[in-house]
């Protein structure tokens, strides 16, 4: 089973410090949902424990199955068994998703365990049936000219084919109507298992309705201010972020300021 | 200044060479009228790019006697890769140096009165014809190296589609240099009456990656009313081979132009090529991917020309440039007073894979008319590290992700070649010449 563990992490994006201290641990067999209003570091935690190039990790660690994952290139971490869904996918001029995904699914399998061309067509069939995308989405240029929800939805089918151990989804549900929703919920849920952990950032409870967390999480300012079970999704769904702030002396929960 | 080099080859020479073809007596009148000009005529000036110290003209031979290609499986495995057995072989001009080595030319379309023949034959048997269009889309008087190349022709091919004759499979040329120290004067004519319809498609190949050489092409496509021409090249010369090309359209009314060129030599090369869309409501596409490696120097000319009413104009231009080699995109559109409602847009894209490349891309508009369309967006730079990292996430490992993006990035001209097997020589070649 996958552990991903956050230890006093700080991360810092152009010299300005984001991410104050997070600690966090996610296993194979669990949903968290880390949420909080924008602004307060949860795209960062994210892209920092990915690797994208802006970030700086200042301080802490963060371990995937106790490899450093720090000490790893972005592909490496993929590798590794970490999923990282997108809030604002690339586009890829020039290279079908297809092409794409064959790569993607073939880098994990190494030179000479290459997926036959039948396996990866009926798997990619499968998958994309089953998040109902038109079969033609297959063939086009990664993510170019795709609407919102497709971007989205094309990243759970990244999800399904490559079946990371620990996926973390950033705001996989921003933009989506309640079908396209519900569509990748479904995805989501398809992948539970034991060998499967997953960290789900929203700021909206909506995305909990379909896809019930095991833990919630609030973050602000940086850092997380808050955990709980399902319950505590439901009593910021119903009450907002206000009761949090005024428990905790928060006055202003964005990151650069101070409790 | 241009350098004073004498061409080595003289009005005798030229006479001799001529009639020993059995060319009509006003090509060899051309040839004559055109050596003059070279004495007095300046060198081109591609834009950003110096070329008076490019070798055009100098090469010990001027032609040279090549053994044809008796049959299908005497040809160069080189050649063989790109062409398609069975339909594929039917209509195939081969021309190994200056021969003329292989030519066929399917019994279905030589009853429609199509002619797919070498330049010579053609000057033979349908002087008349050729006379017509040989150098009147370029002109022998316009600089030096044109002139140089009406007086010194010696190989090419013609290509005639009568009215309404629809050519259905590809017409595929393929011309191989596997001589040194020799000079290529190669004209390509493709004539495509009013309705009627082809596609052409053709590959320079040197047999060795060194191969020292000059290359001077033209290549004159008229698209008459209504008609369509798709033109695909792959141009893969070699690193000693100094180029120039300039392939020309001119569109009648509604008629079509498309090219789609992949231009690969590794040698220093300068590539001009303009469609002229005379007709009302005519239509030019032109794409051209290239990559630039080693030290190379390159300097690639686009330009669309609307003179016609409701025309439109579309340029991509998307090139690779890496080492230390340099690279130029110039891209004109271009609206003469009268063509209103006219379109003319334009995407010029460099991509720069090292500290040393350099690559330049000039997107010009000129427009002398009011009521018209255009566009253009340039850029030249780094992979876009964004890209990279989304590549990455998903287990790729950074090699293989640049290799991907610039793949994609090349993919449209790939994507519009209409034969398998020279799409997939265009994949290899860029392969080798961004990963070696």
């Amino acid at each position: 089973m996958a552990v991903l563990t956050i230890r006093n992490l700080h991360v810092a994006v152009e010299g300005k410090e984001i991410l104050k201290g997070v600690d966090l641990e996610v296993k194979g067999g669990e949903i968290h949902a880390i949420m909080g209003p924008n602004g307060t570091g949860k795209s960062t935690l994210a892209s920092a424990i990915m690797g994208h190039p802006k970030y700086e990790v200042t301080e802490g660690s963060v371990t995937l199955d106790g490899q450093d994952v720090l000490e790893m290139e972005v592909d490496e971490r993929a590798r590794a068994g970490l999923f990282l869904a997108m809030q604002y996918p690339s586009e890829i001029s020039g290279v079908t998703n297809a092409d794409f995904l064959r790569a993607a699914i073939n880098a994990r399998l190494g030179e000479g365990n290459e997926i036959s061309l039948m396996k990866f067509i009926r798997k990619l069939d499968e998958k994309m049936a089953f998040l109902e995308m038109n079969p033609d989405m297959a063939h086009r240029y990664l993510n170019e000219g795709f609407s919102g929800g497709e971007k989205k939805r094309n990243e759970i089918l990244q999800l399904m084919m490559l079946e990371p151990k620990i996926a973390i989804l950033d705001e996989i549900d921003s933009g989506l109507d309640i079908d396209a929703l519900k569509i990748v919920a479904k995805g989501v849920n398809e992948m539970r298992s034991s060998e499967f952990g997953c960290l789900i950032i929203t700021h909206y409870q909506r995305l909990l309705n379909y896809i019930t967390p095991d833990y919630v999480h609030v973050m602000m300012q940086g850092r997380i201010v808050k955990s709980g079970g399902p319950e505590l999704a439901q009593r910021l769904e119903a009450e907002g972020y206000d009761w949090i702030k005024k428990e905790l002396g928060i006055e202003d929960e964005t990151v650069g300021q101070e409790a | 200044m241009a350098t004073e080099t004498k061409i080595p080859f003289d009005e005798t020479y030229i006479r001799t060479f001529s009639s020993g073809r059995g060319e009509p007596d006003w090509l060899t009148a051309r040839r004559l009228e055109a050596l003059e000009l070279t004495e007095r005529l300046p060198l081109p000036k591609p834009e950003k790019t110096k070329i008076d110290k490019w070798n055009f003209t100098e090469f010990a031979r001027h032609t040279v006697d090549s053994a044809p290609y008796a049959a299908l499986d005497d040809l160069p495995e080189a050649v063989k890769a790109l062409i398609e057995a069975g339909e594929g072989t039917k209509n195939l001009y081969v021309q190994r140096n200056h021969t003329p080595a292989y030519v066929s030319l399917s019994d279905e379309l030589k009853e429609k009165g199509v002619i797919f023949t070498d330049i010579f034959t053609a000057a033979r048997e349908h002087g008349d014809l050729l006379k017509n269009y040989f150098m009147t889309a370029v002109k022998p008087d316009e600089h030096r190296l044109v002139a140089l190349h009406a007086a010194l022709l010696n190989g090419g091919v013609f290509v005639y589609v009568p009215k309404n004759v629809e050519i259905e499979t590809p017409l595929q040329a393929v011309y191989i240099q596997d001589e040194d120290d020799i000079a290529l004067f190669n004209h390509v004519i493709i004539v495509a009456e009013d309705n009627s319809r082809v596609v052409f498609v053709e590959n320079y190949i040197s047999a060795s990656r060194e191969g020292k050489a000059v290359v001077n092409v033209v290549a004159e496509v008229f698209a008459q009313a209504n008609a369509s021409v798709f033109f695909a090249a792959v141009d893969h010369l070699a690193k000693g081979t100094t180029t120039y090309v300039n392939r020309r359209g001119i569109a009648g009314r509604d008629g079509r132009i498309e090219w789609a060129l992949g231009l690969m030599n590794d040698g220093n090369t300068v590539s001009e090529n303009i469609t002229r869309l005379v007709g009302d409501g005519s239509f030019g596409d032109t794409k051209t991917v290239a990559v630039s490696r080693g030290e190379q120097v390159q300097n690639f000319t686009t330009s669309v020309v609307h003179y016609g009413k409701h025309t439109e104009g579309y340029i991509l231009k998307h090139g690779v440039v890496r080492d230390s080699a340099t690279s130029i995109f110039n891209g004109i559109g271009k609206i003469e007073h009268g063509a209103s409602k006219s379109n003319a847009e334009q995407e010029s894209r460099v991509l720069m894979l090292s500290e040393k490349a350099r690559g330049d891309a000039n997107p010009i508009l000129l427009i002398d008319e009011d009521d018209v369309m255009a566009g253009h967006a340039a850029s030249v730079g780094r992979i876009d590290p964004i890209q990279l990292y989304y590549l990455m996430s998903r287990g790729i490992p950074r090699r293989d992700a640049e290799r991907l993006i610039i793949h994609g990035f090349l993919a449209p001209v790939v994507e519009a070649i209409p034969l398998e097997g020279v799409k997939n020589q265009l994949i290899e070649v860029i392969e080798r010449k961004v990963q070696s």
